[in-house]
């Protein structure tokens, strides 16, 4: 299990082969990788920079891959989050799961991005034609948490 | 007792800071409590903010958490990453 917030962009291949070397028990490997788009809620994005809270970011993603480990059968897994300015088609995100079976590396894979989108503390700011903007939080996002139950608390 | 106060994203930039090591008097020992007590020494945005977020020693902390001396309490819009 490991986790790493950085700067600096990620290859896919590399990392899915290291979390999967050598270890035979392994028959699936799910990943998910999130990526900057040029379009959000109805301007143009020119370039993205994430903010994020040094310390917390850390401890609420291990938070939530312990979760997924206490839930499903799963071997490994892995959270990259990229900070700092990105462009359009740039990989934000990367989530990995491997298990013995799809069933679970799948379910584990999305239950970890659905609580990183409301529980891990990154702030996207983006750049459009009118100015600088902080994207606004989705209550899709909520939902889409909510659906695991594991009472997402907020301070509403 | 003395708490650390961090802001950050959007509601950092209406403050006009990242945080703040602030005493407190008596009786201010929640973090609803904290925050209208914050909103009594200017920082007018932490009541107006919507859906704001806290955290208590860097864990997700609603209203009703208790805050100790020397506790790290941040502030902050919902989250957007992924």
């Amino acid at each position: 299990m490991s986790v790493r917030v950085q700067e600096a962009d990620f290859d896919l291949n590399a990392e899915l082969a290291a979390l999967r070397a050598g270890d035979a028990r392994i028959g699936a490997v799910v990943s998910f990788v999130g990526l900057v788009r040029d379009i959000n809620d109805g301007a143009g994005v020119s370039e993205m920079t994430l903010e994020h809270y040094p310390g917390m970011t850390e401890k609420a993603l291990e938070a939530i891959e312990a979760e997924a480990r206490a839930r499903w059968d799963i071997y490994g897994t892995l959270v990259i989050h990229r900070i700092g300015p990105l462009k359009p088609c740039d990989q934000i995100v990367l989530v990995a799961v491997t298990s013995a079976h799809r069933g679970e590396a799948f379910a584990a894979c999305e239950f970890i991005m659905d609580y990183l989108k409301t529980r891990a503390p990154f702030w996207k700011r983006e750049t459009t034609p009118e100015g600088a903007r902080w994207v606004d939080a989705r209550e899709t996002d909520d939902s889409a948490a909510e659906r695991w139950g594991l009472g997402y608390e907020s301070s509403r | 007792m003395s708490v650390k106060v961090l802001y950050f994203a959007g509601l950092r930039e209406a403050l006009g800071r990242s945080g703040e090591t602030v005493e407190l008097p008596a009786g201010i020992d929640t973090v609803g409590a904290l925050r209208d007590w914050l909103v009594g020494q200017g920082r007018d945005k932490l009541a107006t903010a919507k859906n704001l977020r806290c955290a208590v020693n860097q864990d997700m902390a609603g209203p009703e958490a208790a805050v100790r001396d020397g506790d790290e309490i941040a502030f902050f819009p919902p989250v957007t990453g992924g």
